[in-house]
């Protein structure tokens, strides 16, 4: 089958990309597969200026998942177009930016800087991060101020696709699609990690120095299928799925309840080749499964 | 060549060192070679690290564990020793010959090797892991003097493994005076070394914490090796982070495990 999904003008070899912060700029996993074998990878979220993330520790395990607070530690945006960008076969494979900021005009100022750099295929907006105190999520729990980050982005981004990203931690993730994409978001993506906690009943302390963190992992999945299930009702344009993919099953279900591609996140620290091998095993199930075109299947879930 | 540096092996053999003489298990655990298609191994020096996740963790731990190479030979295998600590050292100590494991490496740098310098080996308990190795490849051996200090019996960490190459001095403490007497020895011994000795040492965070503040205060430098916490052990996700002095927050895995200590802050 023709594994060639399309959002918002973006051309993927395959739904599967990697999920912003979980693949880091993807030079890290060279030594592990050819990168030129995703669809897509999402580059670690950027900010304007180099920022230095939260205190240790930072992780800690969940039943089937983990919890996170790096706090959107990166190199900023001019390291990463100077020193990375150019180390990434951008030519096979869609490098999408992830974009952090604590304003809207931040936003906007990142997004024109990034759009015009060649190798940069589409930006994705993180409204959603829960490890910051400014900005992060509280951009995308409210529908006016999220649809303000979402115009103001579009605005100077120019041609570029701009993908927003979305929280889980709000009652109703369908209005939430609905106010970005009225705004001009060209697809969403969802979700990000669900706040969450873990603490130590005999240390008596929390297990993340930051206190709450995002949990990931197939532990959230059941919460993201729900959550594109949703989006997919409510809105037009592509979603992309992610939240606990551990298996080819597991994308194809994210698509039969709308998405369009998928991203993997925490699945990459299963093993760091994770994402190459799932790309052989979707194709593997595609044919298995007798699945003839992505049009047919997306979206076919019979309820 | 392109090789990929995960790769899947089964178990090859575990031994336990020490059962029912001390608190805990101690186990070193054998690996097959998984060949050498990923050349690394070939170059592999003591104080790198290899991510172990065996089939048997399921989804819980999801994620894999770090463990400093004790000894990586194609014929005899990849080695880790290790100490049963939590959830994921607990499933390693069930595992059975020929059970899948899913190891990448060899990861993160290495100990400096100075050939002509006396050089100060600290092993702080299962610390010692690395060391084994390091002292058999010495071409000096002569200029080597290694202190272990552990709490449990020395059975517990195949301790003949280290004899015979090198002057090799363990230290038992069994209460707050072997301690405090150890900490001396270690206030008396880093300073001999601070001016044009190497100090390398592994062992806990107070271990290592004692140590860099005898050689800041003597104005030597000593290569610690780190052991926090990680996830991906590639250094993509910023989970496994210490600080350093002029960079900021770097990756332990990428950049260290192994750094000098005047370079970070503990
Ligand atoms: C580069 C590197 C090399 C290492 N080499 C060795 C080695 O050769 N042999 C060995 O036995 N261990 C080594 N460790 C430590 C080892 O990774 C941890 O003991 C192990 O991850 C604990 O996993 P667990 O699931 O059993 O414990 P968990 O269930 O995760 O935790 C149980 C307890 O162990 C503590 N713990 C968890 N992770 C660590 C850690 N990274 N360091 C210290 N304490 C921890 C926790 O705070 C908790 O109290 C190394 C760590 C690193 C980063
Ligand atoms: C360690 C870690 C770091 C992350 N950093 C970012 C980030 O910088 N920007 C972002 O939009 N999402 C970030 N995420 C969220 C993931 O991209 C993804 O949305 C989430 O983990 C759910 O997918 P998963 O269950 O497959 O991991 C991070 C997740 C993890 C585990
Ligand atoms: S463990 Fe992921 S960056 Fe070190």
């Amino acid at each position: 089958m023709d594994m060639r999904v399309n959002i918002a003008g973006l051309e993927l070899s395959n739904p599967v990309m990697t999920a912003s912060g979980t693949f880091g700029y993807g030079v890290e996993f060279k030594r592990y597969g050819q990168l030129e074998k995703l669809g897509g990878m999402v580059v670690k979220g950027l900010s304007l200026e180099p920022r230095a993330g939260n205190p240790m520790p930072r992780i800690a395990d969940a039943p089937a998942g983990m919890l996170n607070a790096i706090g959107l530690q990166n190199i900023g945006a001019r390291n990463f177009v100077e020193k990375r960008l150019k180390l990434l076969p951008w030519g096979e494979t869609a490098v999408v930016a992830n974009l952090y900021a604590c304003s809207a005009s931040e936003f906007a100022d990142l997004a024109a800087y990034l759009s015009e750099q060649e190798g940069i295929a589409a930006l994705e907006v993180n409204i959603s991060c829960p490890n910051v105190s400014s900005g992060g999520v509280l951009f995308g729990q409210d529908p006016s101020m999220a649809a303000a980050v979402t115009r103001a982005v579009k605005d100077r981004s120019g041609e570029m696709p701009v993908i927003v990203k979305l929280t889980p931690n709000v009652t109703d993730i369908a209005s939430m699609a609905k106010a970005v994409v009225d705004a001009g978001a060209d697809a969403v993506s969802l979700i990000n990690t669900l706040s969450a906690m873990s603490v130590d009943a005999r240390t008596r302390k929390p297990r993340l120095a930051n206190v709450i963190g995002g949990l990931s992992g197939p532990a959230i999945k059941p919460v993201a299928l729900r959550c594109v299930w949703q989006v997919a009702q409510a809105v037009d344009v592509p979603i992309i799925g992610m939240g606990g993919i551990t298996s080819a099953e597991d994308v194809l279900e994210f698509i039969l309840v709308g998405a369009t591609a998928v991203q993997v996140g925490t699945a990459n620290f299963i093993r760091p080749d994770f994402a190459f091998r799932l790309v052989d095993e979707l194709a593997a199930l595609v044919d298995e499964l007798g699945i003839e075109s992505w049009d047919d299947y997306r979206g076919s879930l019979q309820v | 060549m392109f090789g990929n540096a995960c790769q899947d092996t089964t178990v090859k053999s575990l031994t336990r060192f020490g059962k029912g003489e001390g608190d805990g298990e101690f186990i070193e655990l054998t690996l097959e070679h998984p060949g050498l298609d990923n050349a690394a191994w070939k170059l592999w020096k003591p104080g790198q690290f290899v991510m172990v996740r065996p089939e048997s963790f399921g989804l819980d731990p999801l994620m894999g564990r770090p463990f400093s190479i004790t000894s990586a030979d194609e014929e005899q295998g990849i080695s880790i020793f290790f100490q049963v600590m939590g959830q994921g050292t607990r499933k390693l100590a069930s595992l059975k010959p020929g059970e899948p494991v899913t190891l990448w490496g060899p990861l993160g740098n290495a100990f400096a090797v100075r050939k002509d310098t006396p050089t100060l080996v600290l092993a702080g308990g299962i610390g010692i892991a690395p060391f084994y190795e390091y002292v058999k490849r010495h071409e000096q051996p002569e200029n080597l003097r290694m202190i272990f200090g552990h709490r449990p019996p020395l059975a517990c960490y195949n301790w003949e493994r280290a004899q015979g190459v090198c002057s090799c001095e363990a230290h038992h403490e069994t209460c707050r005076q072997d301690l405090m007497d150890f900490i001396a020895l270690i206030e008396e011994t880093v300073p001999q070394y601070c001016n044009d000795g190497l100090i390398i040492a592994c062992g806990p965070l107070p271990f290592l914490e004692t140590i860099k503040k005898v050689a800041d205060q003597h104005g030597g430098r000593a290569q610690l090796s780190l052991e926090n916490r990680m996830a991906c052990g590639v250094g993509a996700c910023l989970g496994c982070v210490c600080d350093h002095k002029t960079e900021g927050p770097v990756s332990v895995c990428a950049r260290g495990p192994v750094f000098w200590s005047d370079e970070i802050e503990l």
